[in-house]
């Protein structure tokens, strides 16, 4: 591992219009973490998501993937970059047009140039990874809402890429479901050391799988504890020690 | 006539002048002939200072009671008068606490009042002036997007150009046989009554041949489809905007353009003109109907003065026509679609600022085009 951090923020201050959501964010991501950016509603998490995934450009401020500026960085360069990032959209953000096997075939086409039938052969493996074998030919409409976030959670895997970028990964979904995909994001880690970055306000994966993490207040607008949550459940200042006992703590 | 089980307000002074005791009896709910609060408006005045209630009598309550109840605390405060809900049932005091407990928020920007006329005109074309260089960087896109085409860099699926085609073509194709019918119906009684003056019936074949080639087949084409495909284009884009589809496609560096609108827009600049031809066919049909039926005219005779007055000039005008109405259509609908808020709504707004966008530009286009090929003598 060499010196640079993987993901670095550095003073990022995201605003629609005059309205800052968040202002002076500033953390590193290391390589094969779980890094939890946590939050309650309208804090700004998905905002923040979409300025690391490249969606939205931060109102100031840069996010640094090993060391490269991606907001300032050439069209060229940021789609490499890109090419190392997978994303989980909350919906699953399928392409309603597409099969699942054409979903998750897309991205491998469009950056490998692999024959079809190799790319078939990943896209098998990668569906029966989130154990939807035999679902190829669906559309996404046909899907519960469950299976859409598996199969998206499939085509973001798709590339086998550094960093893994998941949206609110259990809502809507049952507790016993999303414990599955918990530790299916940690199995990711453990086996392809993948960094992933999960946005959520879901206690019982933020304490179970999470080893870093911060916690975006919406009445500062800016971040108010970092580092394991688990820490940050015993140490940390009081809005989030009552947000991670669902105010239990005072 | 009140019935046993209907609501009883009472006002009693306390033992000092400056308390009133509000008593609430019987059954106060939602679904009654309620008092508002503002009823006793007059009577929270000095000397009172403090308001208390009595609900002993009380037999039945809902939110009804809560809406009361808080109305005059609402008002009790804004005069300066202590209001004692301890005579309250629990639940009634539990729930009003909780009510109170977060002080309604003053929102920035949810300020704006109803706006004066003058106001109104003047976002609107702010509105619209903020519109213009949106558009104009969507047609560059659009435009960048035709290059790579051109230069085989550009990436789509052969299967959706396909479905579009096959989806603006044959599928339009009964709608555009009833109204070019039907227009080129009414082109022909128009011209016939006209030319019976001066005895050139015959010339109702140019009349239809010409005016619907070059002009009313491309037209009603364009708004037949703008209505149908226009508005579906801009649906279909709106809803992938509210399921991030079109952000998975950005962050995995695929550009939507290219994906999603290049093969609508080769589909209708290629269908359109398809359709135009179809259309001036039938609308020509339609006119020879009518001069067979009221001139008595001979199919052979329509036939080769129609051949007579068109030529393949006429043609490349109608042609050429379809072919930018078409991509007029694809251009409003996909760019409303990918302007398209995240909400159901927003769809709606967007198909239907899609045809409006379409219908506006198609006229605009139709002019320039007439009076251009006028001035060439095309």
């Amino acid at each position: 591992m060499n010196g640079t951090p993987h993901i670095e923020v550095r003073d990022l201050t995201m605003a629609y219009g005059d309205f800052v959501v968040q202002r002076g964010l500033d953390f590193v991501v290391n390589k094969g973490d779980i890094f939890v950016v946590m939050g309650g509603n309208g804090c700004g998490k998905t905002t923040l998501m979409r300025a690391l995934v490249g969606l939205q450009r931060p109102a100031a401020g840069s996010v640094l993937y090993s060391g490269k500026d991606f907001w300032n960085a050439a069209a060229e360069t940021q789609r490499q970059l890109k090419r190392r990032l997978g994303i989980l959209f909350q919906g699953g953000a399928l392409w309603s047009s597409l099969t699942l096997a054409e979903n998750v075939a897309l991205p491998i086409a469009e950056y490998t140039g692999l024959p079809p039938a190799r790319v078939n052969e990943i896209v098998d493996f990668k569906l029966a990874l989130v154990g939807l074998a035999g679902f190829e030919d669906f559309y996404p409409s046909e899907l519960s809402g469950g299976m859409k976030k598996r199969a998206g959670l499939a085509r973001a895997m798709a590339l086998d890429p550094d960093i893994l970028v998941i949206d609110e990964p259990s809502s809507g979904l049952d507790p016993l479901t999303a414990r599955r995909l918990d530790e299916l994001i940690m199995e990711l880690r453990d086996s392809l050391g993948t960094t992933i970055v999960v946005v959520t306000h879901e206690l019982a994966s933020i304490l179970s799988i999470g080893n870093n993490s911060i916690y975006l207040d919406s009445e500062s607008h800016t971040m108010i504890a970092t580092g394991h949550p688990q820490d940050a459940l015993k140490n940390g200042p009081p809005e989030v020690r009552r947000f991670l006992s669902r105010g239990a703590t005072t | 006539m009140r019935s046993e089980a209907a609501w009883q307000l009472d006002l009693r002074p306390a033992d000092d002048p400056e308390t009133l005791i509000i008593a609430l009896a019987r059954r106060w709910r939602i679904d009654q002939d309620l008092p508002a609060a503002d009823t006793l408006n007059d009577r929270l005045d000095v000397p009172v200072r403090h308001v208390r209630f009595d609900a002993s009598a009380l037999t039945d309550w809902d939110s009804g009671l809560l809406t009361f109840v808080s109305g005059i605390s609402k008002r009790c405060a804004d005069r300066g008068i202590a209001v004692d809900s301890s005579g309250l049932p629990p639940g009634a005091q539990r729930l009003l606490a909780m009510a109170a407990a977060v002080p309604e928020q003053k929102l920035a920007g949810r300020d704006k009042g109803p706006q004066g006329p003058f106001a109104q005109v003047g976002t609107a074309t702010l509105e619209f002036f903020r519109g213009a260089p949106q558009m104009l960087g969507f047609l560059g896109e659009v435009t960048l997007s035709l290059l790579r085409l051109v230069s085989g860099r550009a990436r789509f699926r052969a299967r959706d150009l396909w479905l579009e085609i096959e989806e603006v073509g044959p599928r339009a194709l009964p709608i555009v046989s009833v109204i070019s019918f039907l227009v080129g119906l009414i082109l022909a009684y128009l011209g016939a009554d006209q030319l019976r003056l001066v005895g050139a019936q015959i010339f109702i074949a140019d009349l239809v041949a010409i005016g619907m080639v070059r002009e009313i087949a491309a037209l009603m084409t364009g708004v037949i489809i703008a209505g149908r495909t226009g508005a579906a284009f801009a649906a279909q884009l709106g809803t992938m905007q509210v399921n991030e589809e079109i952000d998975a496609y950005q962050t995995l560096g695929i550009s939507a353009i290219d994906f999603l609108v290049l093969p609508r827009m080769l589909a209708l600049m290629l269908m359109v003109p398809l359709l135009t031809l179809y259309s001036a066919f039938i609308g020509m049909l339609a006119g020879l109907l009518v001069s067979l039926t009221i001139f008595d005219t001979g199919v052979f005779e329509y036939y080769t003065e129609t051949l007579r007055a068109l030529t393949f000039q006429q043609f490349g005008v109608g042609l050429s026509k379809g072919m930018v109405y078409g991509a007029i259509i694809a251009f409003a609908g996909c760019l409303r679609g990918m302007q398209c808020g995240r909400s159901a709504e927003a769809v709606g707004h967007a198909a239907t600022s899609a045809v409006v966008t379409a219908m506006l530009l198609i006229t605009i286009a139709a002019s320039i085009m007439t009076i251009v090929y006028y001035q060439l003598g095309i």
